[in-house]
């Protein structure tokens, strides 16, 4: 109605003549489309307590049930943690703890009983957990080399044979310094995450009631993501395929007792592509962490993995944390469709979902009480 | 030396031209003149010193850049922005120090709209030199030697003969020496200067009009002595010494009436000869390149507030940072535990202060100055597409000469409009005339056709009466078309009568010829020098026309002197002009009349006449004579010799002319009031007519009361009281019962209470008071303004101590100054020519499409731009928190959150179409609404959702969200894991989760925002969340052979197969929506908006016609 409006013409009116330039009808008349216009049909929601309403009881009638399926599960959840730092006299690692140094060639022993309060079912991970560990500080985090863990040839190659050739087609990156290169051989695998790998080994035993100690199997396989196993990491092709050939050349990091060749004895778990190292160096998200170390398959459906009892944890001693207040857990854990132990999620969907439903009341009461005004309002507005 | 380090220093390039005009200013002190020779011959010997002088060529270069400097010239003007330098300071920072984020992050999108400006201003300016080189290599024809040669335009120089053909374009400014025309004029439009396509006539010398060859004119022996270049196209100020055989020369004044204007095209004249005295950069013309003073808006004002709020915020954050990462060091343990050693290189001190700068930056986005570019750019599309202002009659829209000021639009509370040609149509229609009391009205009043007139009171037929309408048919500058051309065919005699068209500057003028012709008397034509008329009997008289003192603002009248049987000086003015300097004639019956007629709003005007003897008449001529041929204060004189001239008349009797209201203005004044707008309307008219054109308007109800600040009052009482008197009245009725004031002051009383206050007198400063008095009324009218004084009214409301946002409208050339001066200024393309149009930000057909322009355009353009200003720093809080929350659990080691591929695209592609998308096409209210409910524009009036409290809330949400995010994902990778294989996620996953939750919440959150889902929104806002989880798909998909790094390998699939990692995005998101639904939903319950009624209502309305 407006627009019609706009374009009628008045008729009436033409005294004065304008010059030969106002009779020339020059087509600039914009195109009458929806665009142009501003006047595509659009669908225009309104957010009133009317339309919010329905939305508020539905999120909460979702949420609370979904929080409290979570809760459940998460409770259901059987997990079990020790500390075995050592930084206090009566714990059992507190030697190996106080004469830690890094010479020592051979590794200090140390054992730990626990007891399990029930039985553990299904399968049974076993994680490591360190404490003010920063391994998502700066420095730490980038202080690696990809391309050296993809299998790249050239970043295992000795700069001084050639040295025009090594310097353009790098050595370890230089991500990696300090723990770069030692006596101009390449470290591998170079960096300082490399170089702190976590290297206590973890044994359980379980005390069976009639004395004897029998050792629970432990599967290192499976252990990190699939696609950094058989993707990410690579070990590098030589002319040879024994690694020991290959690694010819480089250097252990510092900090490591083995060069990364005799990480185990399984072709498949060596070298670059052992999956303890994968693990490790995936960076925690913070300064306290755990990662997967082992896994305890169930056997067989009559027993459970691990039944309730005594256990006895054995470790080898060989990773300092008390240098920078850190601490050592070991930790048993079943897991469920949704991972491990986490009330969080659980409590949060319900609270959410609790106050959704809150505010929904709310809102049906100020519908009612304002909803009404504003309609009137409107009419007689 | 001054010039180059001018360049240096000056941070703009219309300083670079300020400062070269000054320069030129400058010269004008020293030369204040220039003398041109004439087709470079020398003066005889003895006659002057002949100094040949260099002017520049008649090359016109209007490109900034040439192939060599563009790209230092560029790169320079590009960095001088502060925006782009900061950016730029971050890039290098990244460069030297080792950093947090690669600087590919920050360079990249640096890169990019570097480039992309380049590109912009580079292809402009390569359109400007093909323009240039066409401009400079076409044809002119010099005579030399008395021959004609063809030449190229830039090589003509100062001194040049030139001659120009019909529909030819003048190749610089030109004194016309002779015309092939045998009266010495030549017509000429001006239509690619200022826009008026009306015919214009110049004069050529009358001692060279007679020359018609080549060889005649070359012979002449002549220099010229004018003024300076100056970009007034209107003002010129020169004098021509003619050499005739070892004579003392003869010397004659040159006007603006000579001066043919580079730009303007010959019509209808055959050929000129004409001499160059202006080339190159120095022609009016391209004086007039240098572009205006550039306007800020106000939301631009608050953006550069709220940027300084978070650079602070930025510099804190980083300070914050380096200050707990120099405690929390402080034991050795954990500056460097065994794990991780520094490298030597690493050891430098205080880098952490710019790292924690580098790492927090993206605060700050580059993106938003594109965004907000192009936002502005793209949006100004839609008013000029606007086919609701378009107007057929003209053939024209709207018009965006700046795409700076559409916010502005919605923000104005001070409307300065100019009354004729704006709010009316300067549409003349003669309406009556009154002769010594006796009262004329025509009968039919038709479409300019002829019809027999007759008078309603045919009296005998006196002298006066017979004076009075010659008087009209003489005292004008009207010109006679004397051929139309229809379909291309020439139509010269239609029936043996010449059809009259009457062309003048002033819509009056012709109004008034054609109701003389209606009562019977005909002007003919100006025919060598003597005006014909052809009278009531069918006779042509004949009168030598003498001398016309034209029309001038100030003095508010023009006169002619002609010569029948003796010497007659006919004036016709303004009332107040006339009156004073009658001496004789029926005085109060025709002031009775005006007054009456004015109070109709009728335009008046009055004619009076004196008898000049011989003698008076030489001395009249001497005086006039005197004057024109002066080189300096030319203007001043003539005025002076006006006044002497112009005084002793004889009243003859006064015409009223009727200039309707546009169509729909008063409608359209009707809304900007409800608006909360405060119309001001400045006119020269005179007080009776302008008050009237008011009330027609609906500017003033019946029920406003009218406060006046006239002379007429002041005379009684002194200012002082009248203006206390005023404010105590207003302040009375204001708190007792809401009375609407109206305020009529006139120029005589505004520039006394502008005039700077004695501070002796101990009264209190007038303008406070008066300016107090304003805000108190709805309306205000001032009437008989000058010019300046329009945009002296301006300045005072602008820089009163709330600063509103003043918008002026005008069509005229007088109304260029306040057009200027006002934050918004608004041209109408009327009938007084182009200038207002030219000069303005906004050229609009019609007074009535201000309603839309303000009302919707305006609306729409500034809820846009808020909704885009605080969302982006929304946004980017949303972003940058989380980081920061982040060094308190990396050991403040600058550790970046997110992937580089995710800091440098968050603001480039995966949050940005939506936002620029929402900028250009949402509608919160539809335009039938905003048009028919004016009092919306209130909701949004003193730069509402940009106020402190709003940006407050805006920051807070996003801190809000931001903590969120992170603490989210913080309890939920706290020590567990949730994969059901028992793998565990790194920091990038961390990373990654926030940042899928972050891009998502920000755009949901824009979506919530948005209120006009069109399919463009659909598939912007869905489109760009696809976009991010395919991106995050390929990008953690591939081992990147380019990259030295995959850290990203498989993090977002690994992420996305874990059910929890589902559940927390999704709870994440709907926590951190929940306070803004929330929010809202309150607010428009409990105490909703004008906007958000109005919403509501058309939501019903729909509903309502869904279920009928």
């Amino acid at each position: 109605m407006m627009a019609s409006s706009y374009s009628a013409k008045d008729e009436d009116g033409h005294i004065t003549v304008s010059g030969p330039g106002g009779g020339t009808l020059r087509n600039k008349k914009p195109e009458n489309t929806a665009f142009k216009q501003q006047r595509l049909p659009a669908w225009q929601p309104i957010l009133t307590a009317g339309t919010v309403l329905p939305a508020f009881f539905i999120i909460g009638l979702i949420f609370i049930p979904i929080g409290i399926g979570l809760y459940v599960t998460s409770n259901n959840i059987k997990e079990f943690e020790i500390d075995y730092t050592g930084d206090d006299t009566s714990s059992p690692c507190y030697n190996c703890a106080k004469n830690f140094s890094w010479n020592n060639t051979k590794s200090c022993t140390c054992t730990i009983p626990f007891q399990l309060d029930q039985p553990y079912e299904s399968n049974v991970f076993m994680y490591y957990g360190l404490s003010n560990f920063y391994q998502n500080h700066r420095r730490y985090v980038k202080s690696r080399d990809d391309s050296q863990l993809n299998g790249n040839i050239d970043s295992l190659k000795v700069g001084a044979s050639s040295p025009m050739a090594s310097r353009k087609k790098k050595k370890p990156s230089k991500e990696c310094e300090p723990y770069a290169s030692i006596d101009n051989k390449p470290i591998a695998p170079c960096g300082a995450i490399a170089n702190s790998m976590f290297n206590d080994t973890l044994k359980l035993f379980y005390n069976d009631p009639n004395g004897t100690s029998v050792p629970i199997p432990l599967t290192s396989t499976g252990i990190a993501w699939w696609t950094d196993k058989h993707v990410k990491f690579r070990n590098p092709v030589g002319t040879n395929s024994n690694l020991t050939a290959v690694f010819q050349g480089t250097v252990k990091p510092v900090n490591w007792h083995r060069p990364v060749y005799e990480l185990d004895t399984d072709p498949e778990n060596n070298g670059f592509i052992n999956e303890d190292f994968i693990v490790w160096m995936r960076t925690a998200a913070l300064p306290t962490f755990r990662k997967l170390y082992r896994i305890i398959q169930k056997k067989n459906n009559m027993a459970p993995t691990l039944p309730r009892g005594n256990y006895t944890l054995v470790v080898d001693y060989n990773y300092p944390v008390r240098s920078f207040e850190g601490r050592k857990r070991m930790i048993l854990s079943t897991i469920s469709w949704m991972g491990g132990k986490n009330p969080f999620l659980g409590i949060a969907y319900i609270t959410v979902g609790s106050v959704c439903f809150f505010l929904g009341v709310v809102l049906l009461v100020i519908h009612h009480k304002y909803g009404n005004r504003n309609n009137s309002a409107n009419i007689s507005n | 030396m001054l010039v180059l380090f001018s360049c240096i220093v000056s941070i703009d390039v219309s300083q670079i031209i300020a400062r070269r005009s000054l320069i030129c200013v400058g010269e004008e002190i020293w030369v204040d003149s220039r003398t041109v020779y004439i087709g470079h011959k020398e003066p005889p010997p003895g006659a002057e010193a002949y100094i040949p002088q260099r002017y520049p060529d008649n090359r016109i270069v209007s490109s900034k850049y040439t192939f060599w400097n563009f790209i230092p010239k560029n790169l320079f003007e590009q960095f001088r922005r502060i925006a782009n330098f900061y950016f730029l300071v971050i890039f290098l920072v990244q460069l030297i120090i080792d950093t947090p984020t690669s600087p590919v992050t920050s360079g990249l999108p640096l890169f990019f709209v570097i480039t992309v400006t380049a590109i912009k201003q580079g292809y402009e300016d390569w359109l400007r030199h093909k323009a240039d080189c066409s401009i400079n290599e076409c044809p002119v024809d010099v005579v030399q030697q008395g021959k004609v040669v063809r030449t190229q335009s830039h090589k003509l120089r100062v001194g040049d003969i030139v001659v120009v053909k019909e529909d030819e374009t003048f190749p610089c400014d030109l004194i016309l020496l002779s015309s092939s025309r045998s009266d010495g004029t030549c017509y000429v439009t001006t239509t690619s200067l200022d826009g008026e396509s009306s015919h214009k006539t110049y004069y050529a010398i009358p001692d060279t009009m007679a020359f018609r060859t080549e060889q005649e004119v070359d012979s002449l022996h002549a220099t010229i002595e004018c003024e300076q270049p100056q970009p007034d196209l209107y003002k010129f100020v020169g004098r021509i010494n003619i050499y005739k055989d070892k004579e003392e020369p003869v010397a004659r004044p040159l006007g603006a009436e000579n001066l043919l204007l580079r730009g303007a095209t010959l019509k209808n004249t055959q050929h000129i000869y004409a001499v160059a005295v202006y080339t190159g950069m120095e022609t009016k013309m391209a004086l007039n390149y240098q572009s205006k003073s550039q306007k800020r808006s106000a939301v631009e004002k608050s953006m550069n507030a709220f940027l300084i709020v978070y650079l602070c915020i930025l510099i804190s954050k980083a300070v914050i940072n380096t200050v707990l990462k120099y405690a929390w060091q402080w034991s050795p343990d954990r500056d460097e535990p065994w794990y991780n050693h520094r490298t030597e290189h690493e050891r430098q001190p205080f880098t952490d202060f710019l790292a924690f700068m580098v790492l927090f930056n993206y605060i700050i986005p580059v993106s938003m100055y594109v965004t907000v570019e192009m936002q502005k750019f793209l949006g100004s599309y839609f008013i000029s597409w606007d086919e609701e202002m378009f107007d057929e009659e003209l053939g024209e829209g709207a018009q965006v000469n700046t795409s700076d000021l559409n916010e502005e639009l919605g923000q104005v509370e001070y409307v300065f409009t100019d009354k004729t040609g704006t709010l009316t149509e300067n549409n003349m229609e003669f309406i009556e005339c009154c002769v010594d009391g006796n009262v004329y009205i025509p009968h039919a009043i038709c479409n300019g056709q002829i019809l027999s007139a007759a008078c309603a009171f045919c009296l005998s037929l006196q002298e006066y009466e017979d004076l009075f309408f010659r008087a009209l048919c003489l005292c004008h500058t009207v010109q006679v078309k004397e051929e139309e051309t229809v379909d291309g065919i020439k139509r010269g005699i239609h029936q043996g009568r010449p059809t009259s068209f009457y062309i003048s500057s002033s819509p009056d003028e012709v109004a008034l010829v054609e109701g003389m012709k209606r009562l019977g008397y005909t002007y003919l034509r100006l025919k060598d020098n003597y005006m014909e008329i052809l009278n009531k009997d069918d006779e042509i008289e004949r009168f030598e026309l003498l001398h016309v003192l034209n029309f001038d603002s100030v003095r508010r009248r023009m006169s002619v002197i002609v010569k029948s049987r003796d010497y007659l000086l006919f004036c016709k003015g303004a009332d107040s002009s006339i009156f004073p300097r009658v001496v004789s004639g029926k005085v109060e019956q025709v002031k009775a009349r005006v007054e009456q007629n004015a109070v109709e709003g009728l335009r008046t005007l009055c004619v009076a006449y004196r008898r000049l003897s011989q003698s008076e008449y030489q001395e009249a001529c001497h005086h006039l004579m005197e004057a024109k041929l002066a080189l300096q204060d030319r203007e001043q004189r003539l005025a002076q010799a006006y006044d002497i001239i112009e005084r002793d008349f004889v009243l003859l009797g006064a015409t009223a002319v009727e200039d309707r209201l546009q169509e729909k203005a008063a409608d359209t004044i009707e809304s900007l009031h409800k608006a909360g707008m405060k119309v001001w309307v400045l006119t020269g008219d005179k007080m009776e007519t302008a008050a009237a054109t008011c009330y027609a308007s609906k500017l003033f109800r019946r029920t406003t009361q009218i406060l006046e600040l006239t002379k007429k009052r002041t005379e009684e009482q002194s200012l002082h009281d009248v203006l206390f008197e005023l404010n105590r009245t207003v302040l009375r009725h204001l708190s007792v019962d809401c009375l609407d004031f109206g305020l009529i002051i006139d120029g005589a009383t505004l520039s006394a209470v502008l005039k700077p206050n004695q501070e002796g007198a101990g009264h209190g400063n007038y303008r406070e008071i008066f300016l107090e008095i304003c805000r108190n009324c709805s309306a205000v009218l001032c009437c008989r303004m000058a010019p300046l004084q329009k945009a002296q009214i301006v300045k005072l409301i602008k820089a009163s101590k709330e600063h509103p946002i003043t918008l002026a409208i005008g069509d005229g050339a007088n109304d260029v100054s306040m057009i200027l001066e006002a934050h918004v200024g608004i041209g109408i393309m009327g009938k007084e020519g182009r200038q207002a149009a030219r000069n303005s930000d906004y050229a609009i057909p019609k007074f009535k499409h201000l309603k839309k322009m303000l009302l919707v355009h305006g609306h729409y353009y500034y809820i846009r731009i808020a909704e885009l200003v605080q969302y982006f720093f929304y946004k980017n809080v949303c972003f940058i928190f989380p980081q920061f929350l982040y060094q308190f659990f990396c050991g403040f080691s600058q550790q970046p959150l997110y992937d580089t591929a995710y800091l440098t695209l968050y603001n480039i592609s995966f949050t940005s179409l939506p936002i620029l998308l929402y900028s250009l096409v949402e509608q919160h209210v539809s335009m039938d609404t905003l048009k028919r409910e004016p009092s919306l524009y209130r909701d949004i009036a003193k730069n509402s959702l940009l106020r402190w409290p709003v940006f407050l809330y805006w920051t807070c949400l996003g801190v809000f969200d931001a903590v969120v995010f992170f603490f989210g994902a913080y309890f939920l990778f706290d020590n567990t894991t949730f994969t059901s294989n028992g793998q565990m996620f790194g920091n990038w996953t961390f990373g990654t989760l926030i940042f899928t939750v972050l891009v998502f919440t920000v755009t949901l959150k824009l979506a919530l925002d948005t209120h006009h889902w069109t399919w463009i929104n659909h598939f912007v806002i869905w489109g760009s969340l696809l976009f991010y989880v395919i991106f995050s798909l390929l990008w953690g998909g591939i081992i990147w052979p380019f990259l030295n790094y995959q850290r990203m390998y498989y993090v977002f699939m690994q992420m996305l197969s874990s059910g929890p990692a589902w559940l927390s995005i999704i709870l994440l998101i709907t926590v951190s929506l929940l306070p803004d639904v929330i929010k809202k939903v309150l607010c428009r319950a409990m105490c909703p908006t004008a906007t958000e009624r109005a919403q509501v209502q058309c939501w019903h309305h729909l509903h309502m016609k869904l279920e009928v």
